[in-house]
């Protein structure tokens, strides 16, 4: 692999930019692998990447039925943050914004990671108390997290509306300096570029339709529309579909999917410096490189894989981002989209072995997986590895719904996130 | 949105005027305590989460208030039928060959309409 430096982009300057090569092949499929990944979204990708790199693992292959990137890791609206209340979501977010800010030069592509700051609004007495106990327990585990009164909220986001007889009046906030953006496509190009250049097969358009199991019940491979492929283990990263997926194991998930969308506005001028959310009022805005807003919605009540979701989520959505940016409310939007999110009882994730030997699942992100995807491909790839958990994912079991030891993110919220 | 019909208000409304409650004909045992850990996490936690139709409940909270059954499949969004609590799981292959679906019926057999010209000229 040629390395992407400013020599590079002077050479290939010189002689007209025929130079570059492909950033990864599309072989055909051998017949067995060590290690496949269900799966190439950018947790999927990140965990070839991983095992290529930390464990020496380079006999993988990544399946994917669509296109990589194509999921829910094209469909997010980028947000990084790591200000969880639990100890056990801390650590393993916090672990992904720490490789998010070597990211870029680890893999030698720009994921146009941007620190710009996330801001997180308080419109009532409980907004305010849940926020400061949120601040108190991140500085506690080394995460930084700031209150802000209603006039430095202003500074550090001038367009804001401050206005008392606003429905939801702002009466401060959250920030979370270190959090802010990247670009989610070269997310999952970076590592697919990366991981291809260690030699691990990214395939696809190959659909996995069955888990092939030996007699004692262990993996041995999988089926695909393209043949059956071989391998001893099977890491399941498959977001919304994984319940369909484990379903061809027989392991029932606690796991329901459903719709979550997003929508982007015409291209402005620069306007909003950083990622403003509102668990209240339920919205989430920042302003892309290309001048687009980026705006998230909720989920839909209902379970669903349709990739649809209803048009008064948006609106209800849109109404909030009125009233909180009302210099946008002639700003007409160009594109929304859905993309079908698997939810866990508590909303934290699953990382972890299953009760099937050689078969492992990362899962459950919900709403808000894409912050967490390199920190949770470089634990799952551990997982993978050894066979054992790594000291972050260890807590992300399945049998936590069986023994309570829930991650309740959920109640700490109180609201998707 | 979703046009959801109430089997008990026997009427078509915005899926505004309904709750959905999950996954249907899930029965807590009794007694509680007899059921393994393992059991009772399977009630409490653990979904089909099917791709394809499924049983789920909704509530007409904003009309009537009562809980009621339906199938959906989760790919088109497209109810199959709704049934009344307590009533036994439809059929679902019988539904799928009649093709006698409330909303399909709607789609296929759209009420004739005049065109407005001819109208006006009537």
């Amino acid at each position: 692999m040629r390395k992407y430096s400013v020599f590079a982009l002077a050479r290939e300057a010189m002689r007209a930019h025929k130079g570059w090569e492909q950033q990864w092949t599309s072989p055909e499929p051998k017949s067995e692998y060590d290690v496949i990944i269900v799966g190439a979204g950018g947790h999927g990708l990140a965990t070839a990447y991983y095992l290529a790199k930390e464990h020496g693992i380079t006999n993988v292959a990544v399946l994917e039925k669509g296109w990589l990137g194509g999921g829910n890791t094209g469909r997010n609206t980028t947000i990084i943050r790591s200000n969880y209340l639990y100890d056990e979501s801390a650590g393993i977010y916090e672990h992904a914004v720490k490789l998010w800010e070597g990211l870029s030069q680890d893999l030698n592509y720009n994921v146009m990671y941007s620190a710009r700051g996330v801001m997180m609004l308080a419109h009532n007495i409980h907004d305010v108390q849940v926020f400061k106990r949120h601040i108190h327990a991140n500085r506690l585990n080394g995460i930084d997290n700031e209150w802000l009164t209603p006039e430095q909220v202003k500074e550090f986001c001038p367009p804001i509306n401050l206005s008392a007889d606003a429905r939801y009046p702002i009466i401060g906030a959250a920030l979370q300096r270190r959090g802010g953006t990247a670009r989610h496509d070269a997310v999952a190009w970076g590592y697919a570029r990366a991981a291809a250049d260690r030699g691990v097969h990214i395939i696809q358009n190959c659909e996995v339709t069955g888990v092939r199991r030996a007699a004692n019940g262990a993996v041995v491979g999988v089926d695909t529309n393209r043949g059956p492929i071989n391998a001893k283990k099977v890491g399941v990263v498959a977001a919304g579909h994984t319940s369909v997926i484990m379903n061809m194991a027989d392991v029932r998930m606690p796991l329901e999917s459903y719709p979550l969308q997003a929508l982007v506005s015409e291209p402005v001028k620069p306007l909003i410096p950083c990622v403003i959310m509102s668990n209240t009022v339920h919205a989430y805005i920042s302003q892309s490189d290309k001048g687009e807003m980026v705006i998230g919605a909720g989920t839909d009540q209902y379970t669903s894989y349709s990739q649809t979701g209803g048009l008064h989520i948006i609106n209800h959505t849109l109404d909030a981002i009125c009233e909180m940016f009302p210099v946008l409310t002639r700003l007409k939007m160009l594109r929304s989209w859905g993309g079908i999110v698997d939810v866990t009882p508590d909303r934290s994730p699953i990382l972890a072995k299953t009760p099937v030997p050689g078969l492992y699942v990362n899962c459950g992100w919900g709403t808000g997986g894409f912050k967490a995807t390199p920190g949770s491909g470089n634990v799952f790839a551990h997982t993978i590895a050894r066979d054992e958990p790594h000291r972050i994912n260890a807590p992300f079991t399945i049998e936590r719904f069986t023994s309570g030891r829930l991650i309740d993110e959920a109640a700490a919220a109180a609201v998707a996130h | 949105m979703l046009l959801i019909k109430c089997p008990y208000c026997e009427d078509e409304r915005p899926e505004l005027e309904f709750r959905n409650a999950g996954e249907a004909h899930l029965v807590r045992a009794n007694p509680i305590v007899d059921q393994s850990d393992d059991d009772f996490a399977a009630f409490l936690y653990f979904r089909q989460n099917p791709k394809g139709l499924q049983f789920e409940r909704w509530r007409h909270i904003h009309g009537c208030g009562r809980f009621f059954n339906a199938v959906r499949d989760s790919v088109s969004d497209k109810f199959l039928t709704v049934y009344k609590a307590g009533e036994p799981k439809p059929n679902v292959e019988q539904l799928v060959t009649r093709g006698t679906t409330p909303a399909e019926a709607v789609v296929e057999s759209p009420a004739p309409r005049t065109p407005r010209t001819k109208k006006a000229e009537a």
